[in-house]
């Protein structure tokens, strides 16, 4: 093994995230859930709101969410974190509450409990984890499954004719009024993970400055549902989930006022 | 037809495919998901009605629009899971629609595990929902007993116009046992429909199922009707099975896995010379209480074994009204006893007749 | 030198991913396996290219990196 030679004018730049737990995950090798934590993990650095944050961990592969964070969490029941979170919120003024689904948690069972935390222009964020499939239960098909797809519960592909269409959330979200900041990105590579935690940290904003209810939809991998490789899986995530799912932003807060406005009223 | 080596949640699936179910509609949960993959890949192939709902909430109640229509229709599910079918359990029992529930138990409460249980029997015995409900219950304790108590709950749900729970754990959904599939016998054609079912008022009266009665004196009539019900289930449904209980001194009590266990350690114990027997009971509701009473005379002391903090316990104690000692062994949050810790409580009763004894 | 990494081997788990990420292909996963029973990861840079550019720990799920600059680089 070649070890680096640090030389006395070498300086860390990028260091484990303070607010990542030091539990190694039990994640799949190149499950984009790793990246997702460790962006959400910097931008609470970054914001410095570690002691003030308590995440709601759901139930998928990330139900011990809780266990890789340094910060407060509870754990929901399926479908219910925005429920948790809107009671959490509520009854903690000045605290940053997040949740963090996966597709089967806010499309499907909590479908509804998403809706109305929006509808409610809650002041959460959440953190939505669409990997197109169901990993923890063995990958069955998701609301976001596509088409054609071929899960363990659409072993033929999914056939819309008898199991419907994907639904896009972040699209669906962003026609409520109570949503003030909807974006979805993608962890398929560096360019986009960067635009992730710029979303990540605007959803953290947002919250910051009650503004309303605030999503990240991040398009990721489950090499081992999909059958894979970690960077197949993340070439499947650019040439299949992307154009299914549009990357960007579908709701922004609207600027404030600048200075010259205020003065001339 | 021959003796395949099946797994539990894929038996039941296909034991109720060729029971002529004809719906099914389930949410993925760990330890019965396989059955839920089974129905996904066969209810299509012979163009019958498979949805993987959004939710348990949405599963029960397309369980139970598919009922309506006096269509065979079942789910399966695991403990939080079935928590959340109980408002759709409780409008199917007021509706006498006939439906049919396989619930692998796990560890609980709340998320709890994937590991194997019977924690569920108070909420799945004592009738679960709101209201003056009972569900038939059923525990099968091997793979082959499950894919026969499937197919036997279709025609006592159908029989009796009610719900019929095939009560197992997430051992036997996972295990795998050699056992036989009964042949096919295929769906009823509409015609054939039972007399309640809505099936468009064609020639006859339009009908309607609801389980709304706002007048307290209907609504009470109406249960009377559920309760003739569930006494003539009472009457005609016990099902138990005895093993080694001749000149037993001592009898074991147990349900579904911890039955099964129970006798590999009854076996044990009778090579130690300790007599002792099993009283399993098969049906739970309606529970083995006549069989219970007559055992709770020719026993010195009752061994009730359960996989949770002590449930059947209970009634065990209530039918047998402190005719003899009621002692209780159990594991519970998915722990699985071994036959070991089983034979040991067993000694344990033994030896403590033995100390009346010689003091008496 | 302008950069290097080091790899966390207790968190690496052998994904492969910074293999690819990496624009000099400096990484490589090992033929040892680690206490997990992974192949971690190694940075294999005899004539000192890395750039300390990062691109490895924004494609890393575990977190595993620790990169680093030089000052004048930095």
């Amino acid at each position: 093994m070649t070890v680096p030679t640090l030389t006395r004018d070498m300086m860390p730049v990028v260091s484990y995230p303070d607010a990542l737990a030091s539990t190694p995950t039990h994640y799949c090798p190149g499950c984009t859930h790793g990246i997702a934590h460790r962006l959400v993990a910097e931008v609470i650095d970054e914001l410095g709101i570690a002691q003030d944050t308590i995440g709601v961990a759901s139930v998928g592969c990330s139900v011990f969410a809780y266990n890789y964070f340094d910060v407060d969490f509870a754990q929901a029941p399926h479908g219910r974190a925005p429920a948790m979170a809107t009671g959490l919120k509520r009854t903690s003024p000045g605290k940053i509450v997040f949740t963090y689904q996966g597709d089967g948690d806010l499309a499907s069972i909590g479908s509804a409990e998403i809706l109305h935390a929006a509808a409610r222009g809650e002041n959460i964020t959440v953190v939505f984890i669409n990997n197109a499939i169901y990993g923890m239960t063995g990958g069955q098909m998701a609301p976001t499954t596509l088409p054609g797809q071929r899960t363990t519960s659409s072993p033929l592909g999914r056939d819309v004719a008898s199991q419907g269409y994907p639904l896009r959330m972040s699209e669906l979200l962003a026609q409520v009024d109570g949503s003030a900041f909807i974006a979805r990105r993608s962890l398929h590579d560096v360019v986009n993970i960067r635009r992730a935690k710029k979303s990540i940290r605007k959803a953290f904003e947002v919250q910051q400055q009650g503004l309303g209810f605030a999503m990240v939809e991040l398009l990721s991998s489950c090499p081992t549902n999909w059958g894979l490789s970690a960077q197949d899986a993340l070439d499947f995530i650019r040439d299949e989930l992307v154009p299914a799912y549009p990357l960007g932003e579908f709701k922004v807060p609207p600027p404030p006022p600048d200075a010259g406005e205020r003065e001339a009223r | 037809m021959a003796r395949k080596l099946l797994k539990g949640n894929v038996a039941f699936a296909e034991a109720a495919v060729r029971a002529g179910c004809e719906a099914y509609f389930g949410y993925p949960i760990t330890p019965q998901t396989e059955a839920l993959e089974h129905m996904a890949r066969r209810m299509p192939e012979l163009g019958r009605s498979f949805v993987q709902a959004e939710s348990e909430v949405a599963a029960i109640n397309m369980v139970y629009g598919a009922a309506t229509a006096g269509v065979r229709v079942m789910t399966s599910s695991s403990s939080p899971g079935v928590s959340l079918m109980m408002e759709g359990l409780s409008y199917i029992a007021g509706s006498r629609v006939p439906v049919v529930l396989v619930d692998v138990m796990r560890g609980g409460p709340g998320l709890g595990n994937i590991a194997p249980a019977q924690s569920d029997y108070n909420q799945m015995v004592k009738g679960g929902a709101h209201g003056d409900m009972k569900m038939i219950v059923l525990a099968p304790a091997t793979v082959q007993e499950l894919i026969d108590l499937t197919v036997e709950a279709f025609d006592l749900a159908e029989r009796y116009r009610c719900i019929t729970v095939v009560l197992a754990d997430g051992s036997l959904g996972q295990m795998m046992e050699p056992a036989e599939l009964p042949p096919m016998r295929p769906p009823r054609p509409l015609e054939a429909r039972p007399a309640w079912a809505l099936t468009g008022a064609r020639g006859r009266d339009p009908q309607t199922i609801t389980s709304i009665y706002l007048d307290p004196e209907e609504e009470e009539a109406y249960n009377m009707e559920l309760q003739a019900t569930y006494r003539d289930i009472e009457r005609r449904e016990v099902r138990y099975v005895e093993e080694r209980l001749e000149g037993a001194r001592i009898a074991v009590v147990a349900f579904g896995t911890a039955g099964r266990l129970s006798l590999t350690a009854i076996e044990a114990a009778r090579a130690e010379g300790i007599a002792v027997g099993l009283l399993r009971p098969v049906s739970l509701f309606p529970f083995p209480e006549e069989r219970l009473r007559r055992l709770a005379e020719d026993v010195d002391a009752l061994l009730v074994v359960e996989m949770n903090a002590g449930q059947m316990v209970s009634d065990v104690q209530r039918v047998t009204r402190e005719r003899v000692p009621v002692h209780f062994f159990g594991r519970t949050g998915g722990v699985v006893p071994m036959p070991e810790e089983v034979l040991d409580a067993i000694r344990g009763v033994h030896a403590g007749l033995a100390r009346e004894e010689a003091v008496a | 030198m302008k950069g290097t990494v080091t790899v966390d081997e207790a968190l690496c788990k052998g994904c492969g991913l910074c293999t690819s990420a990496c624009p000099k292909g400096l990484l490589t996963l090992s033929i040892r396996f680690s206490a997990r029973g992974y192949h971690p990861v190694e940075l294999i840079d005899p004539d000192g290219a890395c750039t300390g550019c990062e691109l490895c720990s924004v494609i890393c799920p575990e977190a595993a990196f620790t990169v680093y600059r030089a000052r004048a680089a930095a």
